[in-house]
């Protein structure tokens, strides 16, 4: 470590450097990504009413490029805005009712999903492979946000655990091709923007350059 | 609705007097009376002061249609199936109770200022002091988190464009990398900017 590092260090010794402005202004603009996906427009599958967006694919690359905590802080932010009533999920909804609906387990899951996402992809190192991070889109931004969702929707509707899996079989296909395509996004945008990988940005925080 | 500016209707009833806080934590202790509740006379005496509620805030029908609109096919569809597998009574009790609850938190929505709101969030939201988000800084990232989106929806049309100059309309890909890198750009010259301004020190 060069020694003006070092001063600085001393210098803010007893300062909170957990939150780095530069992360502070990441997690806002993915929590906008995310709202900004939702704006083509929603499908809806019939039946089933939890509507199928991109959003979800912002989830996922919030946790592939924010990391664990960041992705998931990302996610809170947003869905702290919906709450308050801006209209920033798929189609226009937002307020309180999204929360209290059938697809609120889902949109809850995102929290985690996102979290868990981030970890695999920090354990996956300076250069996650794609299937790495396929894997942490999967096991991430699908078992987890299914793990929350299923069983809210379950309560919800009255019906069955096994009933409500069913229901949600049905957006499987989907959700697992835009886990594969979150992977070869994020692939393309940490080949075009090293910095885009968790394990490297903390690296360059560690190190002190441009915090 | 109006854009980006949110579902909020002025008005001037007791409902929209009344604090955000105060709402916030009658709609949490409604929704769990509403999970109790199980006779359908019950629930339907909820529904018509739901609606009695809606007519004393006087928002409109349209406005309170907002609210309920994106449940209409679930609710249906909950009926129908709730019907074949619990008769009749039971399907009335879980359709009603689902649909009176969204309606109850969209009149929350409705009749309160985003900003009020906002303000009762970051107050829930205390507790990230421990991870080092103090209160200030809370607040600046839910406004520049607004304030972004505006942004990237612009990124996000020019990067259309880009596109069919390119003739890779069907692409995702080809719209995905361009609008993420986009964003981590603008975001990195953002905390720069930030950071110039002394919000680090």
């Amino acid at each position: 470590m060069p020694f003006w590092c070092e001063i600085d260090s001393m210098k803010n010794a007893g300062k909170w450097r957990r939150f780095p402005t530069g992360d502070l202004a990441r997690v806002a603009v993915f929590a906008a990504l995310i709202a900004v996906l939702g704006l083509p427009g929603s499908v809806n599958v019939f039946g089933n009413l939890v509507p199928i967006t991109l959003q979800t694919l912002g989830v996922m690359l919030a946790g592939v490029i924010l990391g664990a905590w960041r992705g998931a802080l990302a996610v809170a932010v947003l869905l702290v805005l919906v709450a308050a009533g801006l209209p920033l999920l798929a189609g226009g909804r937002g307020g309180l009712g999204a929360f209290i609906g059938p697809s609120a387990g889902f949109l809850i899951g995102w929290l985690p999903g996102a979290a868990v996402t981030g970890w695999l992809t920090e354990r996956a190192g300076r250069s996650p492979s794609l299937l790495q991070l396929v894997v942490a889109c999967l096991v991430g931004g699908i078992g987890v946000i299914y793990l929350f969702g299923i069983p809210v929707q379950a309560l919800v509707t009255g019906a069955s655990l096994p009933a409500a899996a069913a229901l949600s079989a049905a957006f499987l296909p989907g959700d697992v091709i835009k886990a594969v395509l979150a992977s070869v996004v994020a692939r393309g945008v940490q080949r075009a923007y090293p910095d885009a990988v968790p394990a490297v940005h903390r690296e360059r925080l560690r190190s002190g350059w441009g915090r | 609705m109006n854009g980006r500016t949110g579902a909020y209707v002025p008005g001037a009833s007791p409902l929209h007097r009344l604090p955000a806080g105060a709402k916030l934590a009658g709609l949490a202790v409604v929704c769990t009376a509403l999970v109790l509740l199980r006779s359908p006379f019950a629930l339907g005496g909820a529904a018509v002061v739901t609606a009695g509620l809606y007519a004393l805030s006087r928002v409109g029908v349209a406005a309170a249609w907002a609210q309920v609109r994106p449940v209409r096919w679930f609710a249906v569809a909950l009926f129908a199936l709730q019907w074949v597998f619990v008769g009749v009574e039971g399907a009335a009790v879980t359709t009603l109770r689902v649909v009176v609850a969204v309606a109850l938190a969209g009149l929350v929505t409705i009749t309160t200022r985003t900003s009020e709101m906002m303000a009762v969030l970051e107050r829930l939201m205390a507790p990230a002091r421990l991870v080092g988000l103090d209160p200030f800084r809370l607040s600046l990232l839910l406004s520049l988190t607004i304030r972004t989106v505006p942004v990237l929806a612009d990124l996000a049309g020019r990067v259309r464009d880009a596109q069919r100059a390119r003739g890779v309309e069907r692409s995702l890909r080809a719209f995905a990398v361009p609008l993420v890198v986009g964003a981590l750009r603008h975001a990195d010259a953002l905390g720069e900017a930030l950071s110039a301004r002394g919000l680090d020190d």
